[in-house]
């Protein structure tokens, strides 16, 4: 079991490694100088351009060989130190994104979970009855085939242009200012509902889809024949070829829970909605190396430890890769 | 009288119509008897076993009847069926070695299952492993997964498992097929032993292997494509075949001794007809050396001499001249 793990372990970080090396290389290989789109914004003299061009330069350690950039990269990590940002400057990138995150959780958590919940259970209804199956399962395809913005524009014209009952843009009221009020929390629930809907219709199509499937090839295995034969009651069956139709759906929700963090990014724009997502298409915009790597960087260490707690799930609920493992010692 | 079956006659429908796997089956079975039921593969064998215990789209009841302990078994009617299964009639399927739950401990899914099937499940544990032990296997395998298993022992704990209500009548439908020659040969003499203790009344063995039926059957049952060809006692179809298809059949079997660099192994030259649109009058007419121009109308199935049926118009023909 712990040799397991440790080899786990072990292409965990090697994975972190070469993921966060591609991290930071991408951003750098943008075309274009952030700096020099820090110092257009100024609106600077050419001569106090260049003095202010070559302090930034050494401030943000670019002035150095791009190896040395790359240690100093490392070295910055280990310490904590995610940078500054380019955009926002001078504030440091980590302060930003820990801004961004709850909005990222309060819409995508509520949004995957649902969804997976709801999804499997009418998939597996789905998968009983004809008439069901008839109209669950084509509106399922329908939906997961949609793209987000699309749904996402649709609704927000729907309910915010010709209906006008749900605001469309933004986490809050405008006129607002965060503070622990029952109108701002209100403001925050009827911004919220529109990006959530979205969101939550796309999955929920996939998860009834896939689970449909998985019931069906379930029941069609050998051990649900088997007690058919034995003269089961179809409760017991059914409820058999759930629980084994559910694994490959943990594994999915799993790895959604880990990109939790990387928000929803075309969701987002199209609401306005100041989580991740949004940060990142910000960061390109705008050159920002710090910023882009610091967003990636939570979707890297997201991704992975969802990974991790599929693996260390899967050894509790499925017994096929407990006993894989006592092979192994 | 075990089983009663009478012209039971089962239909696959597919999108280019009936496939006429099982025609006008008539036989029984009689207590405590061993019968096996052979022929190749694509015959109706596993339909005749799928038909009396689980019959379900796409097979489709054509007509027929079928009697258990002189009792109508409503094959046709699933939801009836389900008070006959396991507790009357049960099975040891051919794909025994993933026939249980893989993510289900072994005792609980007997448990759960003897519970779903309002069996009192503290006075049935005893029995279930005094039969464990009986088939070789340690009452731990109840607290194990069925991957823990080897494919051996998951067979016989299906054999356990199935037998475990004493059934009237146990199906073991190519049990033997997937195991070493000595192992099949432990599990045929399982099969015995089981008759012996009346944990089944009476055992319908499917296979292709003939040898097998020779070591423990009582009676055989010869099929060919969709039609019984010939029932008789094992020494019968074994030393005195009449069809000519059981005849060539024995004939085609390796013997003991004679070495095949010199004489090669004889078959029996041609094809099993398709059974979506089979061949009117004898379907082993066009394999048949002794075809006769009667052949083109169906032969009956008749008893020639006492328990031994032959659906051959050479063996009703001289019936009628003695």
């Amino acid at each position: 079991m712990s040799k397991y793990f440790r080899r786990k372990l072990f292409i965990y970080v090697l994975t972190f490694f070469l993921a966060v090396t591609i991290d930071w290389l991408i951003p750098r290989f943008m075309p274009g100088n952030p700096i020099q789109v820090l110092i257009a914004r100024a609106n600077l003299k050419a001569e106090s351009a260049k003095v202010v061009y070559s302090y930034y330069m050494r401030a943000f350690g670019l002035d150095v060989p791009i190896w040395n950039q790359y240690a100093n990269f490392w070295n910055a990590l280990f310490h904590g130190d995610f940078g500054t940002s380019l955009w926002l400057f001078p504030q440091p990138v980590i302060k930003i994104i820990l801004r961004a995150v709850p909005y990222d959780i309060l819409l995508l958590l509520p949004a995957i979970l649902l969804s997976w919940f709801a999804g499997n259970k009418f998939g597996a209804f789905a998968a009983r009855s004809k008439w069901l199956d008839n109209t669950v399962s084509p509106l399922g395809y329908v939906l997961t085939a949609t793209p987000y913005m699309w749904l996402g524009m649709l609704l927000a014209w729907t309910f915010g242009i010709v209906l006008r009952v749900l605001p469309f843009s933004g986490a809050y009221s405008y006129a607002l200012m965060p503070t622990l009020s029952w109108i701002f929390i209100w403001s925050l629930l009827e911004h919220w509902i529109l990006p959530f809907v979205s969101l939550f219709m796309v999955m929920f199509g996939g998860w009834a889809i896939g689970m449909r499937n998985m019931i069906i090839y379930e029941l069609e295995a050998d051990y649900s024949h088997y007690l058919e034969t034995l003269g089961a009651p179809r409760r017991l069956i059914r409820r058999y070829a759930f629980r084994n139709a559910l694994l490959p759906q943990i594994t999915g929700l799993a790895l959604q829970l880990g990109v939790i963090v990387a928000g929803a990014l075309v969701t987002e724009i199209v609401f306005s909605y100041p989580g991740i997502g949004y940060l990142i298409l910000q960061a390109i915009q705008n050159h920002d190396y710090f910023l882009l790597q610091g967003c990636f960087l939570f979707v890297i260490i997201g991704v992975l430890l969802a990974n991790l707690a599929i693996d260390v799930t899967y050894v509790l609920v499925d017994p096929r890769t407990r006993t894989g493992m006592q092979g192994e010692r | 009288m075990s089983l009663q079956v009478d012209d039971l006659t089962l239909y696959y429908q597919t999108l280019h119509g009936d496939v006429k796997a099982l025609e006008g089956a008539t036989f029984s079975v009689a207590d405590g008897e061993i019968m096996g039921l052979a022929g190749e593969s694509g015959c109706g064998k596993s339909t005749l076993a799928n038909g009396l215990i689980l019959l379900k789209p796409p097979m489709r009841f054509v007509h027929g009847s079928v009697r258990l302990d002189d009792e109508e078994l409503p094959v046709w009617d699933t939801d009836r069926m389900d008070a006959f299964r396991f507790r009357r009639i049960s099975i040891v399927p051919q794909y025994a070695m993933n026939a249980l739950n893989p993510t289900r401990k072994i005792g609980k899914m007997t448990v759960e299952l003897l519970r779903s099937r309002k069996v009192d499940v503290r006075s049935t544990l005893p029995e279930l492993e005094r039969r464990l032990d009986l088939v070789g296997l340690s009452h731990e395998v109840l607290g194990m997964y069925p991957i823990e298993l080897s494919g051996g022992m998951k067979q016989r704990m299906v054999m356990v498992l199935s037998t475990l209500l004493d059934p009237s009548l146990l199906m073991a439908d190519e049990i033997t097929s997937a195991l070493d020659v000595s192992t099949q040969k432990a599990v045929a003499r399982m099969l015995v032993e089981f008759r012996d203790r009346r944990f089944v009344k009476s055992l319908m063995v499917i296979t292709h292997d003939l040898s097998i039926l020779n070591q423990i059957a009582d009676s055989i049952l010869i099929m060919y494509a969709g039609r019984l060809a010939e029932k008789g006692s094992t020494d019968r179809i074994i030393n005195a075949p009449r069809h000519p298809y059981t005849r060539l059949l024995i004939a085609s079997l390796p013997k003991v001794g004679v070495r095949h660099r010199q004489t090669r192994l004889t078959g029996i030259p041609g094809s099993p007809p398709f059974l979506l649109h089979p061949p009117v009058g004898c379907r082993f007419r066009e394999r048949c050396p002794a075809a006769l121009p009667e052949c083109g109308e169906e032969p009956p199935f008749v008893e020639i001499e006492k328990g031994h049926y032959v659906a051959c118009w050479r063996e009703s023909g001289t019936d009628a001249e003695a």
